[in-house]
């Protein structure tokens, strides 16, 4: 369990992070959801404990991790931005060095390092200074680093930032499959991420919380939830096509991206126009190479939610 | 305990992992020895003690400690593994001291790597060897507080170069303190206790009795206190100070 209790932190010009509360239980993935400099960094150091809030106060377990830290820092693993470590010393004796720091005994330290160099595919550089590793190796060394002592809240501030697509799906499938009886607290600033493994989003803006939502819910709040893009074989018949939905009582609007003649049909209130669409076009006989309900866009949903909070 | 040697270990690791270690003691091995046959005059003085090897060693530690120093806190601090450090379940003072006995164990090691001269001195004559080791050890004491001194600067700023020169002022006002150079800043308007008590700060005063083989508790304890008080002052800066 996670309980920020009215975090605050002020620097001498800047609120940080203004009188922040939320929960975070077992089994739980929390997405931290921001413009740069919106205040996730500051809450995830305030929870870890490397920055100590100006007022309210945050439990990692029950433990308060300011005065009783030693027990909180136990429970946790935390990856900090841009995953720092010691650049001239190797991926084995670093987390060697963690290993002992963390108090493994020396069977689990063996075994657990074995676990974690093949579970982040650390074998081929384990023996390479880190400074001369690629920016995604160094990414999972600081991974290895955070899991290493098989946490309960593991908190990871852009846990994929500078991984190629197939080392992002990877970091992601590891932190799905360690989620069931973890606590696991993100921050990121891809909103496919979110999607890919968070079940709890909380956008954060200028240090205030905007938003706390299953993204599910998030992506209901598109106004792309439940329309219908389509991509017409034949372009030119475009306007005859867009003038029969826009009839249709289940459509609010369309609109034509004109780069790529895709058309996208807006659902009136409380209505799914799939069905209503695809009726009319078999009864006309339209042609479609691309056909498919949207379930809502996450990214627009994100700037309607930061900008309508700057307006 | 386990903290303190891990962190030490680590440290090692890196000073030796990097060309730092071997430069400095290599650096530290010649400049001992040319100082102490050319400046000092070894053989010219004719006599089988090694004070003209130990009496240079102030001046050297002067700017050889404070460039083993820098790094110790400022690097963590600018390369941004502060943060890794001080989320890890361990003590500050943990890390104070584990970071302190590393830096303190290399200078001992490279210490230990003049041996040469205390052979040469031994082959020319004979020399009393309890004075020798006294002086080594005296010499061991006076390197921990300028440690001591430079780790705790070291953790006010995340700037090495800064980090190095103000050690160097400040160990300089440490070495001095019992000279007029020092001593006349305070003598116009401090009261004469006040003067007296910084005179007695002087790391050449008491460094000076252990190297003539004067084991005087007063001396060990004088760097051991001396040690010990900027450590715990290294302590509470990264208290007060752990993220900026």
């Amino acid at each position: 369990m996670i309980d920020c209790q009215g975090i605050t932190k002020k620097y001498a010009h800047l609120v940080a992070v203004n009188n922040i509360s939320f929960k975070v239980s077992p089994g739980e993935v929390l997405g931290f959801l921001g413009p740069n400099g919106a205040g996730k960094t500051t809450t995830m150091r305030i929870i870890a404990g490397f920055v100590t809030p100006t007022a309210g106060r945050a439990l990692v377990s029950g433990f308060d991790v300011e005065s009783q830290s030693m027990k909180a820092k136990q429970r946790i693993g935390y990856l900090p931005e841009g995953a720092p470590s010691y650049p001239e010393m190797t991926p084995r004796s670093f987390l060697e060095f963690i290993a002992d720091v963390r108090g493994l005994t020396k069977g689990k330290k063996l075994s657990r390092l074995e676990e974690v160099f093949s579970l982040l595919h650390l074998e081929p550089v384990l023996e390479q200074t880190i400074d001369t590793l690629s920016k995604g190796y160094k990414r999972r060394v600081g991974l290895a680093q955070a899991i290493l002592h098989d946490p309960e809240v593991l908190i990871l501030d852009e846990p994929t930032d500078g991984l190629d697509p197939n080392q992002k799906h990877e970091v992601r499938s590891l932190i799905n499959q360690m989620s069931k009886n973890k606590i696991i607290v993100i921050s990121t600033h891809l909103l496919e991420e979110v999607e890919a493994v968070c079940n709890r989003a909380i956008i954060i803006a200028e240090g205030q919380i905007l938003v706390d939502d299953t993204p599910a819910n998030l992506e209901s709040r598109s106004r792309f939830h439940n329309a219908v893009s389509l991509k017409l074989i034949d372009p030119s018949q475009i306007e005859n096509v867009r003038a029969a939905i826009e009839a249709l009582n289940e459509v609010t609007a369309t609109e034509v991206d004109t780069n790529n003649n895709r058309m996208t049909a807006f659902p009136a209130p409380n209505k799914m126009p799939l069905a209503a669409i695809s009726e009319l076009a078999t009864a006309q006989g339209w042609e479609f190479s691309e056909f498919h309900l949207e379930s809502g866009r996450l990214d627009e949903v994100f700037r309607t939610i930061t900008a309508g909070e700057n307006a | 305990m386990n903290h303190i040697f891990a962190i030490t270990r680590r440290e090692l690791i890196s000073y030796f992992s990097t060309p730092l270690a071997y430069v400095f003691i290599v650096i530290f091995l010649v400049l001992t020895s040319t100082f102490t046959f050319y400046l000092g005059n070894f053989y010219e003085r004719g006599q089988a003690d090694l004070s003209a090897f130990f009496n240079f060693h102030p001046w050297l530690y002067l700017f050889l400690v404070p460039a083993i120093s820098m790094r110790l806190w400022a690097e963590e601090r600018k390369s941004g593994s502060i943060e890794l450090l001080m989320t890890l379940p361990i003590e500050p003072r943990e890390a104070v001291l584990g970071k302190f006995l590393a830096a303190w164990s290399f200078i001992a090691l490279a210490l230990i790597l003049t041996f040469p001269i205390w052979i040469t001195v031994n082959f020319l004559g004979d020399p009393d060897n309890g004075v020798i080791f006294a002086a080594y050890l005296g010499s061991l004491f006076m390197a921990g507080g300028f440690l001591a001194v430079g780790a705790f600067i070291s953790a006010t700023t995340k700037n090495q170069v800064i980090a190095f020169i103000l050690s160097v002022v400040a160990c300089f006002g440490f070495l001095l303190a019992g000279f007029s150079l020092v001593l006349d800043l305070f003598s116009s308007w401090a009261p004469q206790a006040l003067v007296d008590a910084i005179a007695s700060l002087s790391f050449l005063t008491h460094f000076s009795n252990i190297s003539k083989g004067v084991i005087d508790l007063r001396d060990l304890v004088y760097f051991s206190l001396l040690i010990a008080v900027f450590l715990y002052a290294n302590t509470i800066i990264l208290h007060l100070r752990k993220a900026d």
